[in-house]
C-alpha cells in the first residue's frame, strides 16, 4: 500500500464516492478526499476491484465535485493514537481532538476495527458492580465485562440513568484504576454536554475519554465512533489493567447511518430496510466487551438506544437483545408515573447476573428473593388488569395482597435492596413463597 | 482459475486465509473467505488445495474448542495471544500426541469401509474405535502394529492394494456420511428436564427446534440439554452467538459431572465456536463442521447430541453471503434454497445402524435453536424449521417475564415422539406414564380455557371444580413444569422423580375434585399443607430420596380423609 493519489472520482451518490483507475488500493484502505479548496475529509474503501474502488466518505459528500477532487489512498487500515493521555480528553467522532489541545502522544496505533477475542481466551465476567441504583442492583445486577444495554424511549430519562451508572459505579471498587468511555452517536448537543457536565462534576472527567458526534455531525462518521471508543477502551482496559465502562449512545443512530450507506449501495434489505448484516455489524460492536484471561482490567459496555415507537420488536433492539447479556427496559407507564429510574423489571433481565450474586459477593438469598419478587410483581401486573374489569371488590384477598406488592415495589423499592424485596415478599402468607428455601425463609422473612 | 473446482479449499493473499469456492463463472470463481478480509488487495495471489472443506476426524476433538473451520482456539491462541488473528495454520488435533491402541482385526483378515480396527481411550468417558474411511477401499490386511502407543500419523494397519490406515482420516463437511440403514427413533433422549422429558420428548435420533425471542432462556435450555442428555457425546456449536456464552461452558462444564459417570462433562464435549464477531463465512461452516464431527462418533455406535445455537445466525449467513452473490431473494431477504439446506442439515440427524462390523448402533440427535426477529414465529427460519423438526419447544417471552422458566410455552409446543416412546417409559419407568401425562395436559388446557372467562369475569364466577383447575394447573406450573437450573437439586430431575412427581400432582387433582364431590370446600383443599409440600418437592428432594415422595402420597391421602372425614362428621 503506497500513497498514490488519484484524481479521477467516476461518480459520487450519497456519501459514496467511486474512484476510478485505481490500481493498489485494499479492503478498508484508509482515504484522505481531499477537495479543490484544499479541504480534507477521510473516508475507506468498501469495494475494490475492476481498477474501481468504492469509497464511503465519512463526512459526508456534501460540496464534493468530480472535478478536481483528489482520493488519496493512505495504505493502512483507519487507526486510533492512543495512549494514557487519552484520559480526560475529549475527541470527535474520528477520534480528532475537540478540545483544542494537540493531538496526544501515541504511545501505539490501533486498527479501530479490533479483532475479536478468543472465547478460550475470555474469562468468565462475575464480579459484581455496585451501581447504586437500587433496581438494578437487586434485580438485574451488572457485573464486570457484561453488555447491558438501556433500551428507552424518545424523551425518558435513560441519560439520567446513565450518567448515574457511570458516576457511582465509579466510586466501589477493589482500588483498581477505573475509566469511563463516552462516546455520543448522533446525540443533541445538550445531551453530551450534560454528560460531560455529569462527569465534572463528580471529579470523574480526568479519569474519562469523551467522542463527541453531536446530532449536527456527519451521519457517517457515527459508523466510526462506537469503534473508535471502543479501542481506546481495550487499550485502557487489556494494556493499562483499568477497569473501563463504556456508554455508547445512541446506538438507534449508529443503526440508521448503516441503513444509509447500505441504501446508497444499493444493497437488498432486509427488516425495515436495514441490512441483512446489522446483526453481524452490531456484534462487531457489543462483542468488544468483557475479560481475558491473565489480564486485569475489563471492558464493560452500557449502550443506549432508544426503540423507535417505544417498539421492543424493532429490528435494532431486536438484534441488540439477541447479542447483548440482558437488557434495562425503560417503561413508558412507570416514566408517566413519575417513578425514577423508570425499568420495567419484568422486561428487564441480566444474564450474567446468576454469577456475579450470592454468597461472597450480595449475599446467600439474593437470587432466590430477587425471583419471587419478579413472580410476585408478574401476578400484581395479571391482578391489576382483572381489577380493571371486575373491580377491586371482584378480587380476593390473595389478589389485594399481590396488588399491595406490586403498588410497594413501584413505589419504594427505588430506594433500598435486599431488605425491601423481603418487605414485599413478606407481605405474602409463606406458603405462596414457592421459590425461596425453607432456611432463607426462616432467616428473613418479615411476615407473621 | 477455470480449473478450480465447487467447493474446493483455497488460501487467498499474502496472509493465506482460508476459503471456499462456492460459485464459477467462466475464468471466474467466486471465493468466500473465512476470515476478515480487510486489507486485502487485487492481484494477491489464490492458491487452489484441490481439497473440498474437510475436517479431521480421529482421537483428540473431544474437549476441543473449535472455530467454525476446526481450527483450534486454544492452539490459535498460542500464536494470536488472546484476540484471533488471520491466516493461522494449525492441525485441529496433537498429531504427536500417542493414544494406547488396542488392534481388535488379524493379519490377513477381510476388512471393508467403516470395519472397526481397533480402538484407544479418547478420554476418561469415551473409548474410540478406529474406523476404516467410509471412502476407504478395504481389501486383506497385510500388516496391523501390536498392542501399543502410536501417533496420529503412524500406519497401524496396510491393507493390500488400499490407502494406509491412520487413526485420523479427513471428510467433507457437506456430505453425510454414510450408514446401512435407519431405526425409527423409539428411544427418548432424556434430558432431566421436566417440561421436555415428561411433557415434549424427544427421542435418540430426533429432531428439536427451540425458537424464542432473546431473553426467553434458549441459551440456558439448551445448555441444560448439554449437560443432561443422556447422550455419550455432546456436539455443542455456538453459531453466531455470545463470546461469553461460550466461555462460560469452557469454564463450566469440566467441573460439572456428568450425573451417570461422574466425570467430569467436559470429557463428552465438542465445542464449535463462531461467536456473532467472528466472520459470517465461517459462521455458516460451522453448523457442517459440527455436525460431521456428530456423524463420526455416531458412527462408533455412540449416541450423539448436536445442540446449534443459534441456525437463525446460520441462516443470516447464507443471506449475507447471498445478498453479496446479488441473487436474487427470497422472503425477507433470504435465498430460496433456504428452505432446502435447513431440510438438509436437520436430515443428517437419525438412529442408524452404522456401515461396517461388527454391527453397532448410533445416532446423532439434533436440536437447534432459532432466534426469530421480534419473536415472531412466522417469520421464514422458524416456520421453514417446523416443516422440518418434530419437537417443538416454543419459548414465550411472557412466560419469562414472569421467570418462569424454562419459559416453554406448554400450549404452543408439540413432540411427534410422543407415541413412539410411549412404550419405553411404561415398560422402564411406569406403566400408566402416558395416561398420566394427558391426564396433567388435559387441565393445562382446562386451564387455558378458563384463564379467558376469569380474564372477563374475575375468578369467582367460577364454580369450585373449575377453580380448582386453576389451582392444579398452578401446581403443575409450579411444581412440575418450573424448573431451577441454577439450583443444585432441581437442576436435573431423574425420570422416577418426573414420573413420580406427575402422580402426585395427578392424583391431587383427582383426589381433590373427589373431595369436593365428598362435601370438603375448597377452602379446606386450599389449606392442606400438602400444597406447598408437593411444589417444593422438586427442590427438596434429590433423585435418590424417591421414598420421601412416596410418604408424601401416603401423606396427601391422610390429609384428604381428614378435609373430607371433617364435613361427613360435621
Amino acid at each position: 500500500m503506497g500513497g498514490i493519489q488519484y484524481s479521477k472520482i467516476a461518480e459520487i451518490k450519497g456519501p459514496l464516492v467511486i474512484v476510478d483507475e485505481v490500481e493498489n488500493a485494499a479492503f478498508d484502505e484508509l482515504v484522505e478526499v481531499e477537495t479543490t479548496d484544499g479541504e480534507k475529509r477521510l473516508g475507506k474503501v468498501l469495494e475494490v476491484g475492476n481498477g474501481k474502488a468504492i469509497v464511503q466518505v465519512f463526512e459526508g459528500t456534501t460540496g464534493l465535485s468530480i472535478s478536481g477532487t483528489n482520493a488519496k489512498f493512505v495504505g493502512k487500515v483507519m487507526e486510533m493514537p492512543v495512549s494514557k493521555e487519552v484520559l480526560g480528553r475529549v475527541f470527535d467522532g474520528l477520534g480528532r481532538p475537540k478540545d483544542g489541545l494537540p493531538d496526544p502522544i501515541a504511545d501505539k496505533f490501533i486498527d479501530i476495527n479490533g479483532e475479536p477475542m478468543n472465547p478460550e481466551q475470555r474469562e468468565y465476567p462475575k464480579d459484581f458492580i455496585q451501581t447504586g441504583v437500587s433496581v438494578i442492583d437487586g434485580m438485574m445486577t451488572l457485573v464486570r465485562g457484561q453488555k447491558l444495554p438501556i433500551f428507552s424511549g424518545s424523551g425518558m430519562s435513560h441519560n439520567l440513568l446513565a450518567a448515574q451508572i457511570a458516576r457511582q459505579a465509579s466510586v466501589v471498587g477493589t482500588g483498581d484504576d477505573f475509566a469511563v468511555v463516552f462516546a455520543a452517536i448522533g446525540v443533541q448537543y445538550s445531551e453530551a454536554e450534560y454528560f460531560r457536565r455529569s462527569l465534572e462534576e463528580s471529579g470523574a472527567l480526568k479519569r474519562s475519554v469523551l467522542f463527541l458526534n453531536t446530532a449536527d455531525d456527519p451521519a457517517i462518521e457515527r459508523i466510526i465512533t462506537p469503534r473508535v471508543a471502543l479501542t481506546v477502551a481495550e487499550y485502557l482496559a487489556f494494556e493499562l489493567g483499568m477497569h473501563v465502562l463504556v456508554i455508547l449512545t445512541d446506538m438507534t443512530n449508529y443503526a440508521e447511518a448503516l441503513r444509509e450507506i447500505s441504501a446508497a449501495r444499493e444493497e437488498v434489505p432486509g427488516r425495515k430496510g436495514y441490512p441483512g448484516y446489522l446483526y453481524t455489524d452490531l456484534s462487531t460492536v457489543y462483542e468488544r466487551a468483557g475479560k481475558l484471561n491473565g489480564r486485569k482490567g475489563s471492558v464493560t459496555q452500557v449502550p443506549i438506544l432508544s426503540m423507535p415507537s417505544d417498539d421492543i420488536t424493532h429490528p435494532i433492539p431486536d438484534l441488540t437483545g439477541y447479542i447483548t447479556e440482558g437488557q434495562v427496559v425503560l417503561g413508558r407507564d412507570l416514566f408517566r408515573k413519575g417513578v425514577y429510574p423508570p425499568i420495567n423489571i419484568l422486561m428487564s433481565l441480566s444474564r450474567l447476573m446468576k454469577d456475579g450474586i450470592g454468597e461472597g459477593s450480595t449475599r446467600e438469598d439474593h437470587s432466590e428473593v430477587s425471583n419471587q419478587v419478579y413472580d410476585a410483581y408478574s401476578r400484581a401486573q395479571e391482578v391489576r388488569a382483572l381489577a380493571g374489569i371486575v373491580g377491586k371488590a371482584g378480587l380476593t384477598e390473595i389478589d389485594l395482597k399481590y396488588m399491595d406488592v406490586g403498588d410497594t415495589f413501584e413505589n419504594e423499592f427505588i430506594e433500598e435492596t435486599l431488605e425491601i424485596l423481603w418487605n414485599i415478599v413478606s407481605k405474602l402468607p409463606k406458603s405462596e413463597i414457592t421459590k425461596i428455601k425453607d432456611k432463607y425463609i426462616d432467616q428473613y422473612y418479615k411476615g407473621k | 482459475m477455470a480449473d478450480a473446482k465447487m467447493y474446493e479449499t483455497v488460501t487467498v493473499g499474502d496472509s493465506k486465509l482460508v476459503g471456499e469456492v462456492i460459485r464459477l463463472t467462466g475464468d471466474v470463481a467466486f471465493i468466500q473467505v473465512y476470515e476478515s478480509t480487510s486489507g486485502l488487495k487485487p492481484g494477491e495471489p489464490v492458491i487452489g488445495t484441490g481439497n473440498p472443506l474437510s475436517v479431521l476426524l480421529g482421537p483428540g476433538i473431544i474437549g476441543q474448542l473449535y472455530d467454525g473451520i476446526q481450527r483450534p482456539l486454544r492452539e490459535l491462541s498460542k500464536v494470536s495471544g488472546s484476540f484471533i488473528g488471520r491466516g493461522i495454520v494449525t492441525t485441529p488435533v496433537d498429531m504427536t500426541k500417542k493414544y494406547h491402541f488396542i488392534p481388535s482385526v488379524s493379519t490377513g483378515d477381510e476388512v471393508a469401509a467403516g470395519d472397526i480396527v481397533g480402538s484407544v481411550q479418547e478420554t476418561d468417558l469415551i473409548d474410540h474405535p478406529i474406523m476404516l474411511p467410509p471412502d476407504h477401499k478395504g481389501g486383506k490386511i497385510s500388516k496391523i502394529v501390536p498392542e501399543g502407543d502410536y501417533d496420529l500419523e503412524e500406519e497401524i494397519a496396510t491393507v493390500e492394494g488400499a490407502d494406509p490406515v491412520k487413526m485420523y482420516h479427513r471428510w467433507p463437511v457437506r456430505k453425510p456420511r454414510p450408514y446401512k440403514n435407519r431405526h425409527d427413533p423409539t428411544v427418548p433422549l432424556l434430558t432431566g428436564q421436566r417440561v421436555i422429558d415428561t411433557f415434549f420428548p424427544i427421542a435418540k435420533g430426533g429432531t428439536g427446534s427451540i425458537p424464542g425471542a432473546f431473553g426467553t432462556g434458549k441459551t440456558v435450555t439448551l445448555h441444560q440439554i448439554a449437560k443432561w442428555a443422556d447422550s455419550q457425546v455432546v456436539v455443542y456449536i455456538g453459531c453466531g452467538e455470545r463470546g461469553n456464552e461460550m466461555t462460560e461452558v469452557l469454564v463450566e462444564f469440566p467441573h460439572l459431572k456428568d450425573p451417570r459417570s461422574g466425570k467430569p462433562l467436559m470429557d463428552r464435549t465438542v465445542l464449535v465456536a463462531n461467536t456473532s464477531n467472528m466472520p459470517v463465512a465461517a459462521r455458516e461452516a460451522s453448523i457442517y463442521t459440527g455436525v460431521t464431527i456428530a456423524e463420526y462418533y455416531r458412527d462408533m455406535g455412540k449416541d450423539v447430541v448436536l445442540v446449534a445455537d443459534s441456525t437463525s445466525r446460520w441462516a443470516e449467513a447464507l443471506r449475507e453471503m447471498s445478498g453479496r452473490l446479488e441473487e436474487m431473494p427470497a422472503e425477507e431477504g433470504y435465498p430460496s434454497y433456504l428452505a432446502s439446506r435447513l431440510a438438509e442439515f436437520y436430515e443428517r440427524a437419525g438412529r442408524v445402524r452404522a456401515s461396517g462390523s461388527p454391527d453397532r448402533d448410533g445416532s446423532v440427535t439434533l436440536v437447534g435453536a432459532v432466534s426469530p426477529s421480534g419473536g415472531d414465529f412466522t417469520e421464514p427460519v422458524t416456520t421453514h424449521t417446523m416443516r422440518f423438526i418434530k419437537t417443538f419447544w416454543a419459548l414465550d417471552a411472557k412466560l419469562a417475564y414472569s421467570r418462569h422458566y424454562p419459559s416453554i410455552n406448554w400450549m404452543s409446543s408439540y413432540s411427534g415422539y410422543l407415541a413412539d416412546i410411549a412404550e419405553w417409559w411404561g415398560k422402564n419407568i411406569g406403566e400408566d406414564w402416558l395416561d398420566l401425562r394427558s391426564d396433567a395436559y388435559r387441565v393445562l388446557q382446562r386451564e387455558d380455557t378458563l384463564k379467558e372467562i376469569v380474564r372477563l369475569l374475575g375468578p369467582e364466577a367460577l364454580p369450585d371444580e373449575e377453580k380448582m383447575i386453576l389451582d392444579v394447573a398452578r401446581m403443575i406450573k409450579i411444581g412440575l413444569l418450573q424448573q431451577n437450573s441454577f439450583d443444585d437439586v432441581d437442576t436435573y430431575c431423574s425420570p422416577e422423580k418426573q414420573y413420580r412427581l406427575l402422580k402426585l400432582l395427578v392424583g391431587f387433582y383427582n383426589r381433590g375434585q373427589q373431595a369436593l364431590k365428598e362435601g370438603a370446600s375448597l377452602a379446606d383443599i386450599r389449606g392442606l399443607s400438602i400444597v406447598s409440600a408437593l411444589l417444593k418437592a422438586r427442590m427438596d428432594i434429590k433423585d435418590d430420596e424417591m421414598p420421601k415422595l412416596e410418604k408424601l402420597e401416603s401423606d396427601m391421602h391422610e390429609e384428604f380423609k381428614a378435609v373430607t372425614g371433617i364435613k361427613v362428621s360435621g
